[in-house]
C-alpha cells in the first residue's frame, strides 16, 4: 500500500508537470493540475494509513 | 531607501542565522531534558554538515537565474530543470554578485531546512544519522526545488511559459525551505518511529510535555529576527524587490507571525480553558513559516488573514497528526513548517494575484508532494537501510545526552529515567 502510494503521488505531479509542458490554455491547464492533486491526495492518503498500522504497531 | 540592493541583502542575510537558532531553541525546549545537549549539538552540526553540503554540490545544482542550466524543449517551450554550475563553487567571482549573495543566502536556507527535520526526530534520532540526512537535504533535495523556484527553472518560469501569474511566487521560502523542511520531518517521523511509550496498546497517544517553556517563547523572538532577515533577503535577491518595499515586507512578517500567535492562543484557550504555550510558540512559527511565501506581495491585511489561519491550522494539525496519523512529532515540526508552508503557498495564489497565479501555486504544491516528499523519503529511506537512523531502546531509556554525549545538559539535576515509560 505504500509503494502504491508514492506511485501515485509520483503520478500526480507526473499529471501537473505534463499538463505544464503541454498545454496551452489557463483552463485546461487548471483543470489537469486539481486532477493531479487530487491523485496525489489519494496516494498521502494511501501512504498515510500505510504508516499509520506500521507506528501504532511499533509504539 | 537609496542603499544598494545588494548591499541591503547582504545585511539582512546576516540575520538569517537567527532563524536557526530561534529553531534550534524550540527543538530543545519542546524535548526531553536528558536529550536537550544533543538537540543543541544535533542543531550545530546539521547547519555545518548542510553548509558544507551545499558549498560540495548544492549550489552547482540549484545555481542562480542567468547561469549555465540544463534545459529541455518540450511542444515549443523550454524548460530549465537542473543548474550546470561545476562543484565547490569553482569559477564563480565571489565578490557581491547576485549569483554570490544567492550563495550565502542558500547556505543559510539550506541550513534552515536541514534543522526543521531535528524537531520530529528529537529524542531518539542519532546523531550520526541527521548529519547524513542533512547532507543529503541540503546537498540535493533542497537545490533542487529551489532551483525550481529561484534558480531560473521551470517553477518559477511558469508566468512567462504559461502565463500563470508570475510564476510560482515564494519570496521567503514558504515552499522551497518550510515545506521541503517539514515534509522531511514527516518522513524522519515515519521512518523513525514513535518514542518508546508514545502510543499505548490501543493506539492512545501519551502527553510527553517539553521540559523548557522558556527556550520555547524564546526561539520565537529570536526566529522573528531571522525570519525579518530571511524575508527581506529573499525578495531582494529572487523576485528585485525594491528596498523601499523592505518596510512591507518586515511589517507582513510581524503582522503574520503576530496574528498566528494570537490565533493558537484563542483557539486553545476557547478549547482547554487556558492559552498553551507550546502551540502558542508553534502557531507563532507557523504564521512566520506561511507569511514567508508572500511577505513582499500582499497587503497587511492579507498577511493578518493568512498568519491567523495559519495560527488555526497548525493547532488542528498538531493534535491531528498525533492522533490520527499516529505520528510522533515532539516539536510540531510537520504541522508548522509542513501545513504552515503548505498554506503559505497556497494563500499567495488565493489573494497574492488573479486565477491564473492560484494554478502557478497548486503546481508547486503538487511538485512538493509528488516529487519532493517521495524523494526525501526515499533517499531517507536508503540511508536508514544502511545507516540505522534511530538510536538503539537502551539510548532511548538513559537520554540521548548520556548515551550518546557521554554528558547532560543539566548535571546538578535529578533525572528519572522511566517519568515517561508505560508501566
Amino acid at each position: 500500500m505504500e509503494l502504491a502510494g508514492f506511485m501515485l503521488l509520483v503520478a500526480g505531479w507526473a499529471i501537473v508537470a505534463a499538463a505544464a509542458a503541454l498545454l496551452k490554455t489557463v483552463p485546461l491547464e487548471t483543470a489537469f493540475t486539481v486532477a493531479g492533486l487530487a491523485t496525489e491526495v489519494v496516494g498521502l492518503v494511501l501512504v498515510i494509513r500505510a504508516h499509520r498500522g506500521t507506528q501504532a504497531a511499533r509504539g | 531607501m537609496s542603499m544598494n540592493p545588494m548591499a541591503l541583502c547582504f545585511l539582512f542575510s546576516l540575520l538569517v542565522p537567527l532563524a536557526g537558532a530561534g529553531i534550534a531553541l524550540i527543538n530543545a525546549g519542546l524535548g526531553r531534558s536528558r536529550s536537550a545537549a544533543h538537540a543543541m549539538l544535533a542543531s550545530l552540526s546539521v547547519i555545518a554538515v548542510a553548509a558544507l553540503a551545499y558549498f560540495v554540490c548544492g549550489f552547482a545544482w540549484q545555481g542562480f537565474a542567468g547561469l549555465p542550466a540544463h534545459t529541455l524543449t518540450v511542444a515549443g517551450k523550454t524548460w530549465n530543470w537542473l543548474a550546470a554550475e561545476p562543484f565547490f563553487l569553482r569559477g564563480l567571482a565571489l565578490d557581491g554578485s547576485p549569483a554570490s549573495l544567492a550563495v550565502w543566502l542558500g547556505m543559510l536556507s539550506a541550513g534552515l531546512a536541514a534543522l526543521i527535520p531535528l524537531g520530529s526526530g528529537a529524542d531518539r534520532w542519532r546523531l550520526g544519522a541527521s548529519c547524513a540526512s542533512a547532507a543529503l537535504l541540503a546537498g540535493f533535495v533542497y537545490p533542487l526545488f529551489a532551483h525550481w523556484v529561484w534558480g531560473g527553472g521551470w517553477l518559477g518560469q511558469l508566468g512567462v511559459n504559461n502565463q500563470l501569474g508570475g510564476g510560482f511566487l515564494d519570496a521567503g521560502g514558504s515552499g522551497s525551505i518550510q515545506a521541503v523542511g517539514g515534509l522531511t520531518a514527516l518522513c524522519i517521523a515515519w521512518i523513525l518511529g514513535p518514542r518508546r511509550g508514545k502510543y499505548g496498546p490501543d493506539g492512545t497517544p501519551a502527553a510527553i510535555p517539553g521540559h523548557n517553556a522558556v527556550l520555547v517563547l524564546f526561539g520565537c523572538l529570536a526566529a522573528l529576527v531571522g525570519w525579518l532577515g530571511l524575508n527581506c533577503a529573499g525578495s531582494i535577491l529572487y523576485y528585485g524587490v525594491e528596498p523601499g518595499r523592505m518596510v512591507l515586507v518586515a511589517i507582513n512578517t510581524t503582522l503574520g507571525a503576530g496574528a498566528a500567535a494570537l490565533a493558537s492562543a484563542a483557539v486553545t484557550r476557547t478549547r482547554f480553558g487556558k492559552p498553551d504555550a507550546s502551540l502558542c510558540a508553534n502557531g507563532w512559527v507557523g504564521g512566520l513559516a506561511a507569511g514567508s511565501a508572500g511577505c513582499a506581495f500582499v497587503v497587511p491585511v492579507v498577511a493578518v488573514l493568512t498568519g491567523a489561519a495559519a495560527g488555526i491550522l497548525v493547532v488542528f494539525a498538531v493534535e491531528w497528526i498525533e492522533l490520527h496519523l499516529s505520528v510522533d512529532d515532539p516539536g510540531g515540526a510537520v504541522a508548522v513548517h509542513a501545513a504552515g508552508g503548505i498554506w503559505g503557498v497556497i494563500a499567495v495564489g488565493l489573494f497574492g494575484g488573479g486565477p491564473g497565479q492560484l494554478v502557478a501555486q497548486l503546481a508547486g504544491l503538487a511538485t512538493l508532494l509528488g516529487c519532493i516528499l517521495p524523494l526525501t523519503y526515499g533517499v531517507n529511506r536508503v540511508l536508514d537501510r544502511f545507516y540505522r537512523q534511530r538510536v538503539a531502546v537502551e539510548g532511548e531509556r538513559r537520554g540521548m545526552d548520556l548515551f550518546e554525549l557521554g554528558a547532560g545538559a543539566y548535571p546538578e539535576f535529578m533525572t528519572h529515567t522511566e517519568d515517561f515509560t508505560q508501566r
